[in-house]
Order: C-alpha cells, then structure tokens, then sequence
C-alpha cells in the first residue's frame, strides 16, 4: 500500500490501529481497532550525502537507515532501544536515546513530514532542507502524537556526521543525591558530551559522558573517572533500560533527578537518565496502580510506558495532560471522527 | 470594526488611559515593522503591562469580533507585525521582565517583550542563549518566537524552537494555556512546537521558557577569501563532509564585500569574488585540532588569502563586516528588496548562476550574503525606488528567485517568516492539500480568523464548526472568502 493508499483507507474507515514496526503497541491505553499498517513503505527515498539530510518512508527500520548513513560516515541521531523499530513508529512516539543530549529527539531532528489525513488528503509540512520556516510546523505536532492526528507516510530527517573517535568517561557514586550533583557539575561546562547519561541500579550510581572529537583522549583527563575506549556495551545498557516489564519515562528538571534517583532506590527499580535533560527512565519488575499514582504524587510528570495491558487499565498511562482543552480541539480538527487509534492518548 | 469606540474605552479601562493610542499621528510609529515596503496604521495600540492584561484584551477583541496583531519589537522583515487597519495592534513592549533564572536547571523564564541579547546577558558569562538573530540587540524573543528565529549560529546551535521548552499563551478567544514548561516531554501534543513559529497566528505568547546551555570554552575565527562564491562554496562542502560542525559559516560576495568595507574599513580585499568567515567554537582542544583543517579545506578550494581572527577585537571586526552587509547595502543602492530562500547547500553553485543570469535579464544588481552552513541565502536585490516601474521589477525578480531556490528543493524562508511578504510563494511550495492540513491548525486555535488575518496563508480562508453542521459564514455569503 503506498501513501495515497493509506490516505484512501483512512477516508473509508471508522477506526483503525496504525501500526509499522510493531515494537511499541503497548503503549498508551488499550484499544481495539482493526490494524492498518504503513510497513510497506520501507524506501529510503533520498540520502543527500553532501546535504545531510534524507527522505525516508515511515516503515523504514531505523536500524536499515542507519546502516546506509554510516557507509557515509553519517547518522540519523537517534538511537533508542528497538532493533525493530521503524522510522515512522520512533517519531509518532517521539522515542529517544542517550545520544538526544547533543542532537535532541525526534522533535528536533525531523525537517518535514507527509501525512495522510481521515479526510483522505495526503499533506506535506516542513521541507527537506534543514533551516525553513515556511508554514505551520505540522511535523512538530505529529512527532509525539501517536498517529492519532494523523498517519506520518514519509519523513525528511537531519543528519550528522559520525565521529570515528570515541570514549567514555565513567564516574562512580553511591548516594542518588551525590550522583546528581556530580552530573549537574558536568552538565554546567562546555564539554560539547557526545552523550551525557545517568544509570542507578542496585543501590550505586554512575555518571557516563561521551566524548568524541580527535581530542577526546585529551579531554577525557578533565572528566574525574574512568575511561572506557570501548563503550558499545555501556551505551547499549542505558538503551536496554528504557524497556522493561513495567517503564515509566519521568519528565523533571536536572536537579530533580535527585528524587527520581531516591525513588529508584526504594522501589528496586533501575533508573536510566539524560543528566542535562532532566529526562528519566523507571524500570520496575512490577508495578500496581497505586504505586503509579504515588510515584506521580511524588515525582510529577510520569508516562507509563511498557506495561501489563491491565496496568494501562488500571491507570491513566499519560497522567494529567497540559492544555487537554486546546489537544481536544486539534484533534477534533485533524481527525474529527475519532478515526485514528481511537482512544489511545484522548479518552 | 463595528463598535469600536466601546472597545476603545475596553482596551483604556484595561491598560490604563496612558496605554493606549488612538491619534492617527501617533499610531504611525506603528505603521510598519522591520519591512519598510508595507504599511498600515491600526485603529488602535493597546500597551497591556501584563499577561492577564494581555488576556484582557484579546478576550475584549473577541467579544467585539475585532481583528487584532501583536508586535514586538517590530525588527522583523516580513511584515508579520503589520497592522490591520481597523484592527487592534498588541505592543507587547512594556513585558520585559526576566522573571526567573533557574541557572542549575538551565532555564530561563522571561516575559516576551525581552530582548534576545538580554537573555544571554542574564546567564553570562558561563551559559548562553544560543539563537542570534542579527538583530538580537532589539529583537525580543516573542517576536523570535512568532518567527522561530535563527541566526548566524543556528547552523550548529539550532533555532528558537529547539530552545522554547515552555510558554504560556493568550489563544485568541482570551483564554490563558501553558504549553510546555520547564520538564520536557510532557504527555500529549507538543503544541508549544507547534506555536513556534506561528507567525502570530495561534495567539500570543506571554511567558516563555527557555534552555540556555554552558558558554563555549573556546571560539577560533577567520576569513578566507575566493575568487568566486562557487569556489568558497567548495570550502563549505569540504568543511561539512569532513565532520567539522563550525559554528558558523557565513558567505559574502563582491558586491557585499565592497559594500562593507566602505563601512568596516578591515581593509578586505574588494576585488576578492567572496569571502567566506568560519567561526569554530568549542572545547579548546577540539577547536585547536579543527581550526589547521579548516585553513587547510579552504587552501585546497583555492583560497591564497586566510586571516585569522588574533584576538577578540579582530574577531568583533570580522563580525562587524559581515553584520553590515545589509545597512552598507543602502551605500550601493537607494533601495534593495531582501529575500531569505533555502537551498540545499550543494546546489548553491547552480543557484547562483541562475540567480546572475536573471540580475542581468532584469538589469538589476544582486549582491549575496548568506548562512552557507544551512544554505540560506539573503539575495539583496538592488533598486532605485525613485526610478518608474524599478520596484516591480525588483519584486519580480526577486519572486523569480524564489522560485529558482524552491525548485532546487529549497524553501521560501529559513528565517524571516512569510507574513504578508511572502505568502503569494506559498503555493509554489504548499499544495492546496498541504494548506489545508495548516486551516486545520488554525482553526483549533483560532476559529473566528482574529489572530494576524492575512498573514501567512495565501488566500483568507474561515473555519467550519467542527463536526456540526455546515453554515454559512457572513464573508462567504458576501463572497469576500472561501471555505476552507
């Protein structure tokens, strides 16, 4: 099926499920619609070396796409966990990695998108060119979004050049309180950190700053810790602990991370975080609703994300949404009928 | 604007008698913003002193069906702060208060009538505001967040909208909404993307959050001088494909060249084709191991004349050169006429042709300065205004510009917004699918079109209630809009 094709199934349907790589149909709340899916559109229909920039359809995987920039020496920054996932499917969940301390996420990344509407249209916002400001920036609104403003069938990314050297730089503490202060004192110098992450596990804490660059040895020496030359197996780890049996992605400040921490070690839980973000990630083995609702209490914006289809039952996966009034009137806009993953984000 | 007296005395109940202008003579300190080629005095200027003012009135705008802009600092260049003559212009002028530095959270928390180089100012020397419109001195980050402004540093920093983490916003029928906050990645829409860069339209925003990030700890600057754009436009790429991310890459060519040096005086050499000025920032190191490359890249493409910036003064000097191109543009010419079209850089080569093919069809000078990092061009176009059908002609081919850039894949604009400048474009680059998808953004914000009428969407287009029953607009049964 290609985009105009999807445009022509949404206009026909009352309700569907949109669905790519399939990796992350577990989040938001549970819903029942018959699947529509945009895996068929795997081209990458432009990589313009000497532009950075490329046009990919959404069913792309992300780890294909990869592979035909680094023969270029290039990247799309974006790397969350999923070797299965899709182009399409990391942008409709605004899903990110460790690496979004430099680049940003998806939001930041993508230059323009083509969607096709329930109304049967197939729309263009953005451009392919990395600095446009003409128009509504519609790829913004659909990145996050959960395909339910919109299916995304095509998008124009940024790209970067990949850095041949690199190193990590670990610094060990104890104390979740401790452990924040010594990330904040990093994330307040110019150290241009490729990535800058936090992990807490088992009672003890590291900090883990990438840095990249032909002087990246010579910078390490200003970093108090130990250096790691081959790192894909610590960056791979921060990765994996955004998945879980039960994950909840709290959205805080950099000083905040302290309680995150804390509440980690209380509830056993491993806790993975972008330091200068103020982005953290709770890995639990189990959870009910009522440690949900006071995991909020305490800590504010919490998402859940993987979780038992019971627990999503149980409680409000998103939280308390900001502006729900003007998210209700975009919405009545762009999908008025309730047509794409009716129920997922707007009950 | 049908009782208007009545919303008059609205407006001076809510900002005070003082705060508000009616005399012809004074609105026309209003009558244009940085585009000088459009003008319109409003019925009225309301100088609200707070957000809850500022939501005052909007909401008496509402009530009275009265169209209404916002302006900042009015330094933009594509008339997106034009009045509407018989509407209500929103001077936001009197919102400069910074209202929080939360330094060991990196955020900044500001009213929108700050100016953007005062946001820096507050988090200096150790952190920065990263987006530098050239204007920065006056501009005020409301304006940049209409605009989503970029700058000379955007290249590798990024723009507005990758700093706004937070606003707080009057939606045009005068209800107050936070959109965002300090917290990233709040659950829903990310409307507070989606607002910059609106141009006006959405609403207004009367708080903003943003991001600051530590101070590079070094910053390394030089010249390097081609015989020809398409020669520096060969060091741009060798730079790029080499991994180096400057922190800008800005291009000038002859005729800006010699423009600038008439105001500069940094004894540039004006039979030089282009120069091309490259600023490295970063950790020192990386910088020190960067810089020998840059000046290497630039030898190779042809360059026999490099000078490196020796201390901060010579690099303000450098800067000053670059700043100037515009304002020493009016040395040349009486007039010029600014675009602001995106290409993708490796197409600047055939652009550049085009565009001297068509300066001499229309026998009008083009002078070039540009972000070559990102491939926004600023093509000047120079004309004498006092000359008869001059201006059109300028206009002309400055649209036929436009065109050659978006057919190279480009954009109609990479930084100064559409407004009304360039709105008769956007259907070059937007289908009539492609501009509905943008009336539906729209008409969730602002149902009764009283936002910025006018701008960005080329034709006026109304809202249908959503999902009810269709009815008919009073405009559109008089014939004077369409119906989206």
């Amino acid at each position: 099926m290609d985009a105009a094709g999807v445009a022509a199934a949404l206009r026909e349907s009352s309700g569907v499920r949109v669905v790519s790589g399939g990796t992350k149909l577990g989040w938001g709340r549970p819903i029942e619609a018959p699947e529509l899916s945009v895996s068929e559109l795997d081209a990458i229909v432009e990589h313009n070396e000497g532009d950075l920039t490329a046009i990919l359809q959404a069913g792309v995987p992300l780890a294909a796409a990869q592979q035909r920039f680094a023969d270029a020496g290039q990247m799309l920054a974006l790397d969350p966990p999923d070797d299965g996932a899709t182009i399409g499917g990391v942008i409709a969940t605004g899903d990110s990695g460790p690496l979004r301390h430099r680049y940003g996420g998806p939001r930041d990344l993508v230059l323009g998108v083509q969607v096709a509407l329930p109304d049967g249209s197939l729309a263009r916002a953005g451009s392919k060119v990395i600095k446009n400001v003409a128009g509504y920036d519609l790829a913004k609104l659909m990145t996050g979004a959960y395909g339910t403003l919109g299916v995304v069938t095509e998008v124009s990314v940024r790209l970067h050049p990949v850095s041949r050297q690199k190193l990590t730089v670990v610094v060990r503490r104890d104390d979740p309180r401790a452990l924040v202060d010594a990330a904040i004192e990093l994330t307040h110098r110019p150290l241009e950190a490729e990535r800058l992450d936090l992990r807490w596990e088992d009672g003890a804490g590291t900090v883990l700053v990438q840095l990249t660059g032909p002087s990246a040895p010579d910078r390490a020496g200003g970093v108090d810790g130990d250096v790691v030359e081959d790192d894909d197996k610590l960056w791979a780890a921060q990765r994996a602990a955004q998945r879980g049996p039960v994950v909840l992605r709290v959205s805080t400040t950099q000083q905040g991370l302290a309680d995150v921490l804390a509440a980690a070690n209380e509830h056993g839980a491993v806790c993975v975080a972008r330091a200068a973000l103020g982005l953290a990630w709770l890995r639990l083995e189990a959870a009910d609703a009522e440690l949900v609702t006071k995991l909020r209490a305490r800590l504010g914006t919490c998402v859940l994300l993987d979780a038992p289809a019971e627990l999503r039952r149980a409680v409000d996966p998103w939280g308390p949404l900001m502006a729900e009034p003007l998210m209700r009137r975009v919405k009545a806009r762009f999908d008025p009928y309730d047509t794409l993953n009716p129920g997922l984000l707007l009950a | 604007m049908d009782g208007g007296r009545q919303l008059i005395e609205e407006l001076r109940r809510i900002c005070g008698d003082e705060h508000v202008v009616t005399e012809h003579h004074a609105l026309r300190t209003y009558e244009s913003d940085g585009l000088l080629q459009y003008a319109a005095v409003p019925r009225a200027a309301a100088l609200p002193g707070s957000g809850d003012e500022v939501a005052a009135v909007v909401r008496a705008c509402h009530q009275a069906g009265a169209p209404w802009v916002a302006r900042g600092s009015g330094s933009g260049l594509s008339g997106g702060a034009l009045p509407i003559e018989d509407g209500v212009l929103v001077v936001l002028s009197r919102l400069r208060r910074i209202l929080e530095v939360d330094l060991p959270n990196q955020r900044v928390v500001c009213e929108p009538g700050v100016t953007n180089i005062s946001i820096s100012a507050a988090v200096g020397p150790s952190h920065f505001y990263p987006p530098d419109p050239s204007s920065q001195i006056v501009c005020s980050i409301g304006g940049n967040v209409a605009e989503n402004s970029g700058g000379a540093h955007c290249f590798k920093y990024g723009f507005t909208t990758n700093y706004v983490c937070g606003l707080e916003v009057v939606l045009p029928d005068g209800s107050l909404m936070t959109l965002g906050g300090k917290e990233l990645d709040q659950p829903g829409y990310d409307l507070c993307g989606v607002f910059v860069g609106s141009e006006g339209t959405l609403g207004v925003a009367t708080k903003i959050t943003v991001r600051v990030v530590p101070t590079p700890e070094s910053v390394r600057t030089l010249v390097a001088f081609f015989d020809s754009p398409g020669h520096a436009g060969h060091a741009v790429s060798a730079v790029v494909s080499a991994g180096v991310v400057p922190g800008a890459i800005e291009m000038m060519d002859n005729l800006s060249i010699g423009a600038s040096e008439q105001m500069g005086h940094a004894g540039w050499p004006t039979d030089a084709g282009a120069a091309l000025l490259v600023e490295l920032d970063g950790p020192e190191q990386e910088c020190d191991a960067r810089f020998g490359e840059i000046e290497r890249m630039c030898e190779e493409a042809g360059s026999n004349d490099i000078r490196v910036a020796r201390d901060e003064a010579e690099r303000q000097l450098f800067w000053k050169m670059r700043k100037a191109a515009f304002p020493a543009m009016g040395r040349v010419s009486s007039h010029y006429y600014v675009q602001d079209s995106v290409i993708p850089r490796t197409r600047l080569a055939e652009v550049l042709d085009r565009i001297d093919e068509l300066s001499r069809e229309y026998d009008l000078k083009v002078a070039n300065v540009f972000h070559a990092g990102d491939g926004n061009l600023h093509p000047l176009v120079c004309y004498d205004g006092h000359s008869e059908g001059e201006a059109q002609r300028a206009e002309e081919l400055a649209g036929e510009i436009v065109v050659a850039c978006v057919d190279a894949g480009g954009s109609i604009t990479g930084e100064h917004g559409v407004g009304v400048d360039k709105k008769r474009y956007m259907p070059k680059m937007f289908s009539e699918a492609d501009l509905d998808a943008f009336q539906k953004l729209r008409c969730a914000f602002d149902p009764d079109g009283l936002a910025n009428p006018g701008k960005v969407m080329p034709t006026p287009r109304l809202c249908g209630e959503v999902p009810g029953p269709y009815r008919e607009h009073p405009l559109e049964k008089a014939g004077l809009a369409e119906r989206f």
